[in-house]
């Protein structure tokens, strides 16, 4: 039976069912199984499915981008509660996503199990007997033969055995059965089974995996346990156990900017020098990461994502004392690297020392934009910083940003016009604070990168499952099942053979088939009459 | 030759392009219009290849009676062959254009960097497809069409997402880039094959629905059942390819460059709603009460979120997407 016959006469039950006054509980439950496992559900579900994803790609989500999330919540004081009961900021977990993709999934098994069992009982058939009336079918030929009917139903078999059908002869009736494309059903029905296979790898690696990110400056290091992190994602069953002891210093970091034209300024290639151990103890091993290459140390990545500046900066306190001293982290705000950052000096006396404000790798300055970066790179770098007073918040416990200042304690320094008093320095130089309260130093910079560490173990299983599921799909789609039947009569001493067949899928070229079997069959040039 | 001399060539070699296609599609249009005035007569049985491209409803031209109308579908065949011939020789032109654009670039490259030369390629992909289909299915019915939508697009293209040659960014510097924008390139353009089947099923299903039978174009195309089937093939043949580069070579590419397969970015996503789509399309074939009409609807909405993702993405969410092409931020970098 077809599978949308299949599928027809079980809507046809259903709607039977459904005129039924009173059903059972089990009736019912069962009439809720076959609309579940439709075909048409599945249709509507797809559907449903493909509606649910796009307001992912209008609304940030936190998952992918937390930042940008933050901010357009803070823009849209309104909408983002309504659109956070709604899930919509993280729209690939919400529950009525999940619901979706479950329920379809729910409809898969219930569609793949009945139909491997219809699939295994049919692996096993024969091909059915000729219709009593060949005539009928759409592709039908006729020819005559000078063999007699025995010979012609041998050379009826023995050509479409050669074109790989399953054969039957049955000579009472004089005609041949044949059969071929049982694997397209195998392969529709191993696509279908593959894409549970990829939803079983997204689990595990939803579940045993982690993502964690971390800033390292060139020079520094990293080992890879959890207090070392910036930033962790574990899945839900992860443990500590689970990563892997390596650790590695950043020895160098190289880039080179496009120098001219509409894209000048974009990085052309960038790489980091990486010394590594794969264990404590074991030896020294170099290698360079960059945007399509990582490190992998145990089924765990190290992704160079990106990259930034560290400006080396001194604080001398008013005792002359050295308060803070080395390189800064700071966030590129655009594509020119022009960067913020803050210094935190708690030890200077008389009073604690924050600075807070921007760097340029090439700093420019118009009346009409203020100082600005010209170029990406560092041809002319420069620090521009408020300087703020007081007390820094950093004794209090609470976990602070390094990448921001508690202002609360704080005071900021004014110049005379009670503007805010800026300390601007170009590499190399040291600018004395007023009110005795010290100096500062730009002494040089260093480059950072920011890494992602991740291991996702289901990945191969999932990737397993696609191409699974690919090469299902190719079987599916391209392999062609037929029927054909040849039919051989005497008639007034003299041999007709009939030929017909029937495609089991749609998009086939059966004419083209039958005429090419019809071809084969007839050598002796015999006219062929026909209906299609 | 230098790097700017390529460049140069392959501007120019466009522009011939798009004239040559300009003359093709005249010639169509003109063979059509000849159509306008010649009845009819009864299907001729289709014999086995034209039942495969399905040109059961087209005259022979030779069984058309009466000399004027001999002459008439002599003068249609003779500016079917200069349409057809003029687009090979426009597919040349577009194949240098698109060859000296990835020679233009220092170092050497794909010419696969931004949306331009996308496009550029994916309509070549269209021209060659059709090209390649032409005898096998009969698809004289499709030129006008064909030659028409790409000059549309390379006229888009040209005019408004022209990007000067430059190297490629790191991101894109990998061969899984090269294997999945092949396999993205090879889709879009059997899918946008198959869709101009699908809409012309559904604008030959009205006007047969109005009674209309006459002489003219649609009167000519194959009849819906084969359109239908022309649809499905292509489709059909751009399904695994689609799942291959959005699913397979997309992630994979990902996983070196971002390190995640899959990040839901609203390139992905949309990659991934168009397979969603176009596997409804494969279901509706073979759901009852959605065969036909529905299902060339459903092809066209794939088709569209397959474009719009293609277009409308880098307009509408730019800096949002990793794979914004278009948008000349950094979007690599600050990430
Ligand atoms: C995750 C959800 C699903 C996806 C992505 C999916 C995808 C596909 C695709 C791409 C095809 C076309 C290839 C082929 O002919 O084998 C297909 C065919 C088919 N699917 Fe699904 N499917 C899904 C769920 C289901 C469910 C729940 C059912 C059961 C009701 C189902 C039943 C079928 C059948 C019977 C065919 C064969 C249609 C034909 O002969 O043309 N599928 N599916």
């Amino acid at each position: 039976m077809g599978l949308d016959k299949l599928d027809e006469h079980k809507d046809s039950l259903d709607r039977r069912r459904e005129t039924a006054f009173a059903l059972t509980p089990r009736e019912l439950l069962r009439w809720m199984w076959r609309q579940l496992t439709s075909m048409r559900t599945a249709l509507i579900l797809l559907f449903m499915l493909a509606l649910g994803a796009v307001p992912g790609s209008v609304v940030p989500q936190e998952a992918v981008d937390a930042v940008r999330t933050a901010n357009w919540q803070q823009a849209h004081p309104h909408l983002a509660p309504i659109y956070g009961k709604l899930g919509l900021f993280s729209v690939y977990n919400s529950v009525w996503f999940s619901a979706i993709y479950i329920l379809l999934m729910i409809s898969l098994v219930g569609c793949i199990l009945p139909r491997t069992k219809v699939y295994w009982q049919g692996l096993r058939a024969k091909p059915p007997q000729a219709p009593k009336n060949l005539s009928r079918l759409r592709q039908h030929r006729e020819f005559e033969t000078d063999d007699d009917a025995q010979a012609a139903l041998t050379k009826a078999h023995d050509v479409l055995r050669s074109k790989r059908y399953r054969v039957v002869v049955s000579t009472d009736d004089g005609s041949v059965a044949a059969e071929r494309g049982y694997l397209r059903e195998f392969g529709n029905l191993l696509f279908h089974s593959s894409v549970l296979l990829v939803l079983a790898g997204f689990a595990i690696g939803g579940l045993f995996g982690y993502k964690g990110g971390v800033i390292v400056v060139t020079g520094g290091g990293f080992s890879n346990t959890l207090s070392q992190y910036d930033d962790f994602q574990p899945g839900g069953l992860f443990s500590p156990a689970n990563l892997a002891p390596f650790d590695f210093t950043v020895d160098n970091f190289d880039v080179t900017f496009i120098q001219s034209g509409r894209e000048a300024g974009m990085a052309h290639e960038f790489s980091a020098g990486l010394s590594y151990h794969t264990e404590p103890g074991t030896p020294t091993k170099k290698t360079r990461i960059s945007v399509n290459h990582p490190l992998t140390v145990d089924n765990t990545k190290v992704y160079l994502l990106s990259h930034g500046y560290a400006p080396h900066i001194t604080i001398r306190d008013g005792k002359g004392q050295i308060a803070y001293a080395g390189p800064v982290i700071f966030l590129p705000e655009d594509a020119t690297f022009r960067s913020t950052g803050v210094v935190k000096a708690p030890d200077a006396s008389p009073t604690q020392i924050g600075l807070e404000g921007e760097f340029f790798p090439t700093y420019a300055f118009t009346a009409a934009s203020g100082p600005f970066s010209a170029f990406p790179d560092d041809k002319n770098p420069a620090i521009s910083m408020t300087v703020w007073t007081g007390n820094l918040g950093l004794d209090t416990g609470a976990p602070q940003s390094v990448y921001s200042l508690d202002k609360s304690g704080l005071k900021e320094l004014k110049a005379s016009g009670g503007r805010p008093y800026l300390v601007n320095l170009s590499m190399g130089h040291t600018q004395k604070l007023p009110n005795g309260l010290g100096s500062v130093t730009f002494d040089g910079i260093s480059r950072y990168v920011k890494l992602q560490v991740s291991r996702s173990p289901g990945d191969l299983l999932a990737l397993a499952g696609v191409s699974l599921a690919l090469l299902g799909l190719i079987g599916s789609l391209y392999i062609r099942p037929r029927r054909v039947w040849v039919r051989v009569r005497r008639e007034g001493g003299r041999t007709l053979v009939e030929v017909a067949g029937l495609d089991r899928s749609s998009g086939g070229n059966l004419a083209g088939e039958i005429d090419v079997l019809t071809q084969a069959l007839t050598n002796d040039r015999h006219p062929v009459t026909g209906t299609q | 030759m230098s790097h700017d001399h390529f460049e140069l060539l392959s501007n120019q070699a466009l522009a011939a392009c798009a004239v040559t296609y300009f003359l093709a599609l005249l010639a169509h249009l003109y063979q059509w219009a000849i159509a306008r005035s010649l009845p009819i007569t009864a299907s001729v049985p289709a014999t086995a290849t034209a039942t495969a491209g399905g040109t059961d409803t087209i005259v022979r031209t030779d069984q058309a009676p009466g000399e004027q109308l001999d002459e008439k579908s002599d003068r249609m065949a003779m500016f079917s062959r200069i349409g057809v011939t003029l687009t090979v020789l426009g597919a040349c032109f577009h194949f240098v254009a698109v060859v000296s654009r990835g020679l233009a670039a220092d170092p050497v490259r794909v010419p696969w960097g931004n949306m331009y030369e996308f496009t550029m390629t994916g309509t070549l992909v269209v021209v060659v497809a059709y090209l390649a289909l032409y005898r096998r299915y009969s698809l004289d019915w499709l030129s006008p069409v064909v030659t028409g939508f790409v000059i549309i697009t390379l006229m888009v293209d040209v005019l408004f997402l022209y990007t000067p040659v430059v190297p490629l960014r790191d991101a894109l510097q990998s061969y899984w880039l090269i294997i999945h924008v092949v396999a993205a390139i090879l889709a879009t353009g059997m899918f946008t094959i198959g869709g101009m089947s699908s809409a012309l099923y559904l604008i030959k299903e009205r006007w047969l629905a109005k009674g209309k039978t006459s002489t003219g174009y649609l009167a000519r195309l194959p009849d819906l059942a084969a359109l239908d089937r022309m649809a499905y093939r292509t489709q059909a043949f751009a399904f695994p390819v689609w799942t291959f580069a959005a699913l397979i070579a997309g992630p994979i590419w990902a996983q070196h460059a971002w390190g995640r397969y899959w990040g839901w970015d609203p390139k992905e996503i949309w990659a991934f709603i168009t397979w969603v789509v176009y596997a409804a399309y494969l279901h509706s074939r073979a759901t009852a009460g959605w065969k036909g009409r529905n299902a060339a609807v459903i092809a066209l909405i794939g088709l569209a979120t397959l474009w719009f993702n293609f277009i409308g993405i880098n307009f509408f969410f730019g800096s949002g997407s990793m794979h914004s092409y278009a948008a000349p931020v950094l979007t690599v970098l600050l990430h």
